[in-house]
């Protein structure tokens, strides 16, 4: 049975669970608000933001943090709706 | 096939690809539903702009998995089997 990089509880592991807690940074919280309105406007659903998760590169979901997954989504199901133009926040963020 | 609280289950070891739900550490397994929660919107269609109909009927089920630990999870009907 394969399973995806998500989906993770029982993997075997030595490594103790890291406890720690850290504040969020305002992007972080931004990106919580912003993902939340677009749920409530019936713009993304959360089904279609786990799934933009789950469709990341491994290596690109293990290496970035909570919230950069939840931009990853974000950005990749406005695009398959055809409310973002690929490359358009780059664009508006390099400018 | 409906299921009520009390009885045994397994959970589908199929392949999908797709989004869902059900968590690998517990396919295969064999559980037992503690509770009928209620109906709702289907996340794998739901998740490709689909409206998530017809509503499937979602469980609590309780797994023994080391003797000494019990799982307890959300498990939508479609993945659950009679136990043998």
């Amino acid at each position: 049975m394969t399973r995806a990089v998500h989906d993770r509880g029982g993997w075997p592991t030595e490594a103790p669970i890291d406890r720690t807690e850290h504040d969020l940074a305002d992007w972080e919280i931004l990106m919580d608000a912003l993902e939340n309105a677009l749920e409530a406007r019936g713009v993304m659903n959360t089904d279609e933001m786990r799934r933009g998760i789950e469709s990341m590169p491994p290596a690109e979901y293990e290496s970035v943090s909570y919230y950069e997954r939840w931009l990853f989504t974000t950005e990749t199901i406005l695009e398959e709706k055809g409310i973002l133009v690929p490359g358009e926040l780059d664009a508006r963020v390099a400018s | 096939m409906t299921f009520a609280a009390g009885d045994d289950v397994v959970v589908s070891s199929r392949e999908h690809s797709g989004h869902h739900r059900t968590p690998g550490y517990l396919k295969g397994r064999r559980g037992t539903v503690l509770r009928v929660y209620a109906r709702f919107r289907n996340p794998e269609t739901r998740a490709y702009g689909g409206d998530g109909l017809p509503k499937e009927r979602l469980y609590l089920v309780s797994f023994e998995l080391s003797g000494r630990d019990r799982v307890l999870a959300d498990i939508f009907e479609h993945w659950l089997e009679q136990a043998a």
